[in-house]
């Protein structure tokens, strides 16, 4: 177990060193940069800004310096936040996009297993197709459509919840959190009921689930005790995807609800070529999807004996 | 689809038995067939793609990118024939809608196209080889699995400035990883299988045998998945486009019309309704379609 967290780590060295690389060379070859303003600024500004920022070195050099800093945990000054680190501004976000995207893999995941559960348990009834009718609706309306669709249905029509615009300063309340959480989770809940729905079914077929109910299990035991335990394997393993698919939803969410998360921030800094931001965002959330997907693994590996790491 | 018999051996088998067999896809359309919600998606799927076409085309009495500057915000009327209303430019809706509909699509079937290439190549080589060649391939998608790429689309799409032909590569190059891994799973349970061993034993060619044994039986997931593949692409592009980094306008597709609308649904609420129905409905389409394939030509995952 301790080999295969050890070489796992050993692996996401390497990787993480090249998402650093092919983000970083990518964004400098791009055309224009931070300081192309619509109003054009005199030469000798523009040259002390580059010298400032350190970009009149070469790119290679540019790289290197950046790197070093990294080493040393410096994720290097914004270059259109004024007077703000990359730390700093991924520090305020981080608490908005982590609280969304957690309610939203706990709503997800109880909400997802439930009904795909029942949905196995009243195979071919009517509650099973409401329940597939409502997984193939949350597939394919994306976040984008609901989003708009639920704030104006809600917010403005109804007027129960308010619209957006979630400020770490007013508190996150849970009136502000429930519509971004909500159709953030939605496409997530459709999988992971359609994924639940698939293995129960599975599962209910096996011979040991035949003999638990020949020994005389009361029903109830059967499934929670037998079947369930093994039929949530497949929903373990998909939690690593899972989180990366939130983590892209919560790009579109937080530009959607206008929320001051870091998705909002990595939008409007790959628009405007701010490139210590976006590596900053992007470094940030590949270590953050590998490691979930390391510890779905684990757990994974945990909950089902026949899985041995050597 | 007679693939699996050779001409010769076809009249061979007409002789000795006098009961046809049904091929497997035989067997498949006719389930397909019997899956309502399927074939009423085939329909309407049918009858969209023929109006996108004709949205391309320009048949509409109105052209997508013609601004009628005293129109602004009408709502859907039949006066001028403005059947879905008009945008905050002045611009026909109908015309707009099947315009960004035909490019959704066209997205959609190109980029799955460069993800089934890339996809099934790097899967049947995998799994063909096999050893550390296949364990090195295969460990690489893994890693790649695990990354936010649609950080890097973004970041393509900044660069490289908003192109149509970037978008088809840039999401075909993102979403080919689940089709690797398909055929390659495919192709290495079928190496297994009795009936390619006994080709082997019967002294059939390698040839041959990837041939009639191979390529049939790993086509029958492809399709499936292919199905499936292209509402994600088409929803991939819309999420990019909802962004503001997708196709340019005045050229239009339905993520953009539907980023639009939205910020326009107080005043104007069918400039984002009817973009979202259109794209719900081609989803919704596409979605059944590949299911019912599925349960058509996998009865067993049912």
């Amino acid at each position: 177990m301790f080999g295969f967290i050890f070489r796992r780590v050993l692996i996401a060295i390497p990787t993480i060193l090249v998402i650093i690389a092919v983000a970083f060379f990518m964004m400098h070859a791009a055309p224009g940069g931070p300081f192309d303003l619509e109003r054009p600024m005199p030469d000798e500004t523009r040259q002390l800004l580059m010298a400032r920022y350190g970009m009149d070195q070469p790119v290679w050099k540019q790289y290197l310096d950046y790197m070093v800093n990294l080493f040393q945990g410096d994720l290097g000054p914004s270059l259109k936040v004024r007077d703000k680190d990359v730390a700093e501004i991924v520090a305020e976000g981080f608490p908005v996009s982590a609280t969304i995207g957690i309610c939203s893999m706990i709503l997800a995941v109880i909400c997802g297993s439930f009904l795909g559960s029942v949905a196995a348990l009243r195979q071919n009834t009517s509650g099973d197709f409401a329940v597939m009718t409502f997984a193939m609706v949350g597939i394919s309306i994306p976040p984008f459509v609901m989003g708009p669709i639920l704030a104006l249905f809600f917010g403005l029509y109804l007027g129960w919840l308010p619209t957006g615009g979630l400020d770490p300063r007013l508190g996150m309340t849970p009136d502000r959190l429930i519509l971004p959480v909500v159709t953030l989770a939605l496409p997530q809940i459709a999988i992971i009921a359609r994924l639940m729905r698939a293995s129960m079914i599975e599962v209910l077929r096996s011979n040991y689930i035949r003999t638990a109910r020949a020994k005389g299990l009361s029903p109830s035991t059967v499934i929670v005790r037998h079947a369930l335990r093994s039929a949530i394997l497949p929903l373990v393993s998909y939690l690593g995807p899972a989180s990366a698919a939130l983590i892209s939803g919560s790009l579109v969410i937080e530009v959607v609800f206008q929320l001051p998360g870091i998705g909002k921030h990595f939008i409007d800094a790959a628009l405007q070529r701010d490139y210590t931001l976006v590596m900053g965002v992007v470094i940030i959330y590949a270590s953050l999807i590998i490691v979930l997907n390391l510890i779905a693994d684990l757990l994974y590996g945990v909950l089902n004996p026949k899985v041995k790491y050597e | 689809m007679s693939t699996l018999a050779t001409p010769g051996e076809k009249a061979e088998l007409m002789e000795t038995a006098a009961v046809k067999g049904r091929s497997l896809w035989e067997d498949a359309r006719a389930r397909l067939m019997r899956n309502k919600a399927a074939v009423v998606s085939i329909i309407v799927l049918g009858t969209l793609v023929v109006l996108a076409i004709l949205g391309q085309l320009g048949v509409w009495v109105h052209d997508y990118d013609t601004i009628y500057r005293e129109e602004v915000w009408v709502p859907p009327t039949f006066e001028n024939w403005h059947l879905f209303g008009t945008d905050a430019q002045g611009r026909d809706m109908v015309a707009r809608t099947l315009v960004g509909l035909g490019v959704s699509l066209m997205v959609g079937i190109v980029a799955t196209i460069v993800s089934l290439v890339i996809g099934v190549t790097w899967g049947a080589t995998a799994g063909f080889i096999g050893g550390r060649v296949d364990q090195a391939m295969m460990r690489f998608v893994d890693i790649l699995y695990s990354l936010p790429f649609i950080f890097f689309v973004i970041i393509l799409m900044v660069v490289f400035g908003r192109n149509i032909i970037l978008i088809f590569v840039a999401i075909g190059a993102v979403e080919w990883l689940t089709m690797a891994r398909i055929v390659r799973g495919q192709t290495i349970a079928l190496k297994r299988m009795e009936f390619v061993e006994a080709a082997e034993a019967a002294g059939v060619s390698q040839w041959m045998i990837i041939q009639r044994h191979i390529i049939p039986n790993v086509l029958g997931p492809v399709v499936v998945y292919v199905t499936l593949m292209i509402p994600v692409v088409i929803l991939a592009e819309s999420f990019l486009s909802f962004l503001g980094l997708g196709v340019q306008e005045p050229l239009t597709s339905l993520g953009r019309l539907i980023s639009a609308g939205a910020q326009d649904m107080e005043v104007a609420p069918w400039t984002l309704i009817v973009p979202a129905v259109t794209m719900m409905v081609t989803l919704f389409c596409l979605n059944f379609i590949g299911d019912g394939l599925r349960d058509a030509i996998d009865p067993k995952d049912r």
